[in-house]
């Protein structure tokens, strides 16, 4: 079977047609043969992966496990892992050995998953391209000449290219649902505080959230049934029961209200990618949904406005990268000074320089008000932009990108063109909603996504839209030639 | 809003970055770029807004002040280039 989604491989292994050893073991071939040309993987763990296979072979077994029990999965390498390298994809944490787990990571694990490696990623999540990390760039599976998205593009080429069914992300301006759509998957942002961002490496803490990439919105469903939920750990985690939200993946959309933002379908929109959304909207239509105009008349704003409060959480975020208690060091300085200075210079990427030098800029003595206070009154504005919406629709529809995956090294020497290709994406996290990107066409032979916005804590919404349409279309049962050989 | 030479160099010396003088052309350039996206926002009227302090309105949660970690300093400095007697080994800071 080619790119079976999580519930199939949890049928075979319910039913005995397939163990966790000869997925993982077959998982393990497969990045062997096609990893070279894509660079998906950061660390890969053969060993400890077989281990966990054969444990849960044995649950299995036994009568013991849940739905995920023996699916191999990968982590994006932000996530701290005890017994892994955690990168973050920067030559700063090349040999850093976290003390303990990431929340999701233990509560993956708790669930019964195996994890088969740490997948590569722009260098701490600052980057839409994969071009940013410290061990190389990632192809995307649909054409190896392009981008598969950033920041989490080694997740998301790793399911688009078969090698797992479902990789973990995080979303901080669109880098779950952005790759997911450059490479033809489903990618799913909770809400901000869903899910635990203990032993997640912040980058902008406001903003950070962690999600999956996944084949379909149910696989989604399942991994988040497992991931979210309070964490004492994490001071902004959300204090509320989660939700079974495979309960109502399959409620009826008649008589539920779409939001379509114009400025959602601007000048900078692809002609090939627009007609593929629009088409998806129809979809929704025929199952009784209905469309209505709205505005998210801030929206131009979101991008100024998100490159000024994440670089500014960044700068402050990564001043703990000083060469002292982990991490890269420079050795032979003189004096301790000079010591934070090359430590930092030789262990960071230029991207990561450039945001902490943006943010430390717009923290500065007298540029304060004019930048961060002005930028969190807009961010205001924005999410109340959000809010209004809702009161009238249950979910908003668009565009994920501006186009289909780009070319490698082509926006990569200008900041500002690769900052605006998440125009659609980013202001969702600026107001801390839930969204998720699925396949719905393609351009010039490329993946378009559908991004799906619902209101905060409405994950059940955007899970069951998704999953409706994914009845109806057989847009993410497309995999790419890569896939297959 | 292009920024200059010497605000760069300001900027990386806050930042405790070392820029070296190759570098700082580049800087200056990209740098001007960004800043001149983000002061876009300078034309918008937020005179009756009040700033987001918490994107979803939540409280900062509160715990009781009771000890929840053991001392794990071992495990923690296993990450450490230069520890010694349980402690941080930096460059000299007093003369």
């Amino acid at each position: 079977m080619q790119r079976p989604t999580i519930i199939e491989i949890a049928a075979a292994l319910r039913d005995g047609s397939v163990t966790s050893r000869e997925l993982t073991e077959a998982a393990l071939a497969r990045i062997d043969a096609g990893d070279g040309i894509l660079n998906a993987f950061i660390t890969v763990t053969g060993e400890s992966a077989l281990a966990a296979a054969d444990a849960a072979d044995a649950a299995i077994a036994a009568g013991k496990g849940g739905p995920l029990t023996g699916v191999p999965i990968a982590h994006k390498d932000i996530f701290c892992t005890r017994d892994i390298l955690t990168t973050c994809g920067s030559k700063m944490l090349g040999n850093f050995r976290s003390p303990y787990d990431a929340t999701v990571v233990g509560n993956l694990a708790a669930a019964g998953v195996v994890v088969i490696g740490k997948t590569n990623m722009d260098e701490f999540a600052m980057g839409s391209s994969n071009e940013t990390s410290f061990f190389g760039p990632v192809a995307n599976p649909w054409d190896t000449s392009r981008s598969p998205g950033g920041s989490s593009g080694g997740s998301a080429a790793a399911v688009a290219a078969g090698f797992v069914a479902a990789a973990t992300g995080t979303d901080t301006g669109g880098s779950i649902r952005q790759p997911a759509a450059l490479t033809g998957i489903t990618g799913f942002k909770p809400t901000y505080g869903r899910v635990s961002r203990y032993g997640m490496i912040a980058f902008a803490s406001s903003l950070d959230q962690a999600g999956v990439l996944t084949l379909t919105a149910e696989d989604a469903a399942l991994l988040m049934q497992a991931m979210a939920g309070f964490d004492p750990r994490d001071s902004t985690s959300a204090d509320r029961p989660v939700p079974e939200y495979a309960a109502t993946l399959d409620a009826s959309l008649q008589g539920k209200r779409i939001g379509i933002p114009a400025e959602f379908f601007d000048d900078g929109l692809e002609a090939g990618s627009e007609a593929c959304v629009r088409e998806a909207i129809t979809v929704f239509e025929a199952l009784g949904a209905t469309t209505e105009a709205v505005s998210l008349p801030h929206i131009d704003a979101s991008v100024p406005t998100y490159y000024i409060v994440a670089p500014a959480e960044c700068s402050s975020n990564l001043s703990r990268f000083d060469g002292v208690r982990f991490g890269h060091r420079h050795e032979g300085s003189r004096d301790l000074e000079e010591m934070y200075k090359l430590t930092r210079k030789e262990g960071f990427g230029a991207e990561v320089k450039r945001r902490i030098m943006t943010g430390t800029y717009v923290l500065s003595a007298g540029y304060y008000d004019a930048y961060y206070l002005q930028a969190q009154k807009v961010r205001q504005l924005i999410a109340d932009d959000f809010r209004r919406c809702f009161e009238s629709v249950d979910i908003i529809a668009g565009p994920t990108t501006p186009t289909p995956a780009f070319r490698l090294g082509e926006k990569v020497d200008d900041p500002v063109q690769m900052y605006l290709n998440d125009i659609y994406t980013i202001g969702v996290n600026l107001a801390g909603l839930p969204g998720i990107s699925v396949p719905c066409g393609f351009s010039d032979d490329l993946p378009v996504g559908l991004q799906l916005i619902g209101p905060a804590f409405g994950e059940q919404a955007v899970l069951n839209f998704a999953h409706r349409y994914q009845q109806q279309t057989n847009w993410h049962r497309m995999a790419p030639a890569f896939a297959a050989e | 809003m292009a920024l200059s030479k010497s605000d760069v160099e300001h900027i990386a010396h806050l930042a405790r970055l070392e820029v070296s003088d190759d570098e700082v052309a580049d800087y200056v350039d990209k740098l001007s770029s960004i800043i001149d996206l983000v002061a876009r926002l300078g034309e918008l009227d937020t005179s009756n807004v009040l700033p987001m302090a918490h994107p979803l309105d939540m409280n900062q949660r509160l715990r009781p002040d009771a000890v929840t970690e053991i001392n794990r300093r071992d495990l923690y400095q296993r990450n450490a280039q230069a520890v010694g007697s349980g402690f941080y080994r930096v460059p000299r800071v007093i003369e």
